[in-house]
């Protein structure tokens, strides 16, 4: 019988029943929220009454006035720190495996791992390196006679963010490295063999030639770790709960307890879209920085 | 002049990426020294020392019954077989429609799938715990299992470089014997996919396995853990005793790790495509 159909007919029924579905699921799941959670960003809610009252802009101003929050955001910057370095080391490793090396493929295997593990699961295994007691790092330090390092890595407020801040280099440096070397393997080896031809050291070559053509990629590497520090919240959450004293909280974790714990759906509204703006704002000055220093 | 230089910078680089890998190796490396440690032996011996025997199973026999292991891998297996079997389908008609027509919203739709991509999932939970909670599908598997049902931008791209890949020839000769165009979609493109099909399927099946928020938000119900909420619940309850968590901990992080292995080439086709698009 569909035979029957012309063409065209099939191409118009095929084009809605085939995007019906995932369509829906997108509304549903993914355009309705977004959109409801601006909506929630104005309204006093403890997420179970049925009534919801009109609150304007107060949430907003509880957010921006509320000291804990932005306290807690500035650990985000810990983390952001530790991305930086991420990001150097995955571009580092990308150059040294990009050069014939005997095994780099087992490398790239190795390096690219921690990426996959389940984050549960990599959060508690660090519980037992950073134990202050009987953590491995302290037992390794103190066996080199290093005893003065093996401090309460969890338990110091100075520490804290760093240390789970290294976690997340160690879990994401491989994502990097395995992105900045598909761009590399993409950049054309005529271009850096020509420039070798003209007496360009292994140095020079990189600086001038290969860098400058993976612009986009550096860029979107920084993106997924601007986006992943703005978001942390495994770690502290599954770690620290957010302690000593809310040294560890972050932007995040606070979202969240101010959900589900205290039922303040309004407010938590309000900063997750706060979280947004920044992610906006921080892409369009990136985006900006990176266009201008690639001219 | 190259050749004598090369040595050394060879040798630097192989340092280097050792210490990375013995950085990368250690935190395993202490849970598998352990996991095999009765807790006599573990109290008795450094966290470094090898165990006794490594055949001794007890503390995995144990973490399977007390936190329940087989139920969680049950969950988590059901969820990923019907959430990749949605994404494979999905995926792969929403990249057929924009792959091969052209329509009046098809920008829109590309440009929505692009747009929801900006927005970190995390952030909107707020609001969809409320979707969820109207659609009565809180603390049932369904919460999750719809939330990774449909298809993403990522998952579209993937499969837009294979089709335009295919040739538009095959269609038409198709469309000459009077195939109508949901057999075309059938018959030819869904399996031309497969590869890139394969990919999907082992990126979303490590995605899925890796959630820790959407079960431990919406299905807080003890007989609906899934392995990471079992493993949050064995450590409230067990975390000092070091020895068993050290089993819990590599019998959640071993079977992705094998997957990893075995399909490696698939996992980083998924990343390139995805990072490189």
């Amino acid at each position: 019988m569909v035979n029957n159909l012309s063409y065209r007919q099939q191409k118009t029924i095929l084009i809605i029943l085939f995007l019906l579905v995932p369509l829906t699921l997108l509304g549903l799941f993914s355009l309705y929220p977004a959109v409801y959670l601006i909506y929630l960003s104005f309204m006093s809610w403890d997420g179970f009454s049925p009534d919801k009252t009109w609150a304007g802009i107060a949430n907003y101003k509880d957010v921006f006035a509320n000291k804990e929050i932005w306290n807690a955001f500035s650990h985000n910057f810990v983390y952001l720190g530790w991305g930086l370095l991420q990001n150097a080391m995955g571009l580092m490793f990308a150059l040294i495996l990009n050069s014939r090396l005997r095994g780099r493929n087992v490398y790239r295997v190795v390096l690219f791992m921690p990426y996959i593990m389940n984050g549960v699961a990599v959060a508690y295994m660090f519980n037992y390196v950073f134990n202050s007691e009987y953590g491995s790092l302290n037992t390794l330090l103190h066996a080199v006679g290093l005893d003065s390092l093996a401090i309460s890595w969890f338990g110091s407020p100075k520490v804290v963010n760093h240390a789970l801040g290294f976690i997340t280099l160690w879990k994401f440096m491989g994502l990097n490295m395995v992105i900045y070397l598909a761009a590399l393997q993409s950049v054309p080896s005529e271009i850096i063999e020509a420039a070798r031809m003209d007496g360009a050291t292994r140095f020079q070559s990189v600086r001038h030639v290969i860098l400058p053509n993976m612009m986009r990629v550096i860029e979107l590497n920084l993106f997924l770790t601007i986006i992943g520090t703005l978001e942390i919240f495994d770690l502290p959450f599954l770690l620290t709960k957010g302690g000593p004293l809310g040294a560890s909280d972050t932007f995040l974790t606070k979202t969240v307890e101010m959900a589900f714990k205290f039922n303040n759906f309004g407010v938590a509204s309000a900063m997750s879209l706060t979280l947004i703006a920044f992610v906006i704002v921080i892409l369009s000055v990136q985006r900006w920085v990176t266009r201008r220093w690639g001219d | 002049m190259n050749a004598t230089r090369f040595r050394p910078i060879g040798l630097f680089k192989h340092v280097l990426l050792l210490l990375a890998v013995a950085a990368i190796v250690f935190p395993p490396y202490i849970l598998v020294m352990n996991a095999f440690k009765s807790k006599i032996e573990f109290s008795q011996t450094s966290v470094f020392k090898l165990p006794a025997s490594f055949l001794n199973f007890d503390n995995f026999v144990s973490v399977m019954q007390r936190a329940h292991l087989e139920r969680a891998y049950l969950n988590t297996l059901t969820i990923i077989v019907i959430a990749v079997i949605g994404n494979v389908l999905l995926g792969t008609m929403v990249a057929f429609i924009l792959g091969r027509f052209e329509f009046a919203l098809k920008k829109t739709v590309f440009g929505a799938y692009i747009a929801v991509s900006f927005v970190p999932t995390i952030t909107t939970q707020v609001a969809t715990f409320t979707v969820i909670h109207n659609l009565h599908l809180y603390n049932t598997i369904w919460a999750s299992i719809v939330l990774h049902f449909g298809t993403s931008v990522l998952q579209i791209f993937i499969y837009l470089q294979f089709i335009r890949n295919i040739p538009k020839e095959l269609d038409e000769a198709a469309m000459m014997e009077g195939a109508s165009l949901f057999r075309i979609f059938r018959t030819i493109i869904f399996p031309l996919l497969a590869p890139a099909t394969a990919t999907i399927a082992i990126i979303k099946t490590i995605d899925i396995y890796n959630d820790m928020f959407i079960p431990y938000l919406y299905m807080p119900s003890r007989s609906l853990t899934v392995v990471s909420t079992s493993l949050m619940n064995f450590s409230s309850e067990r975390s000092t005793e070091w020895e068993m968590m050290s089993a819990a901990i590599l019998m959640i992080m071993v079977p992705i790790v094998a997957l990893y292995l075995f399909f490696q080439k698939y996992v980083f086709a998924g990343i390139v495509t995805g990072a490189v698009k």
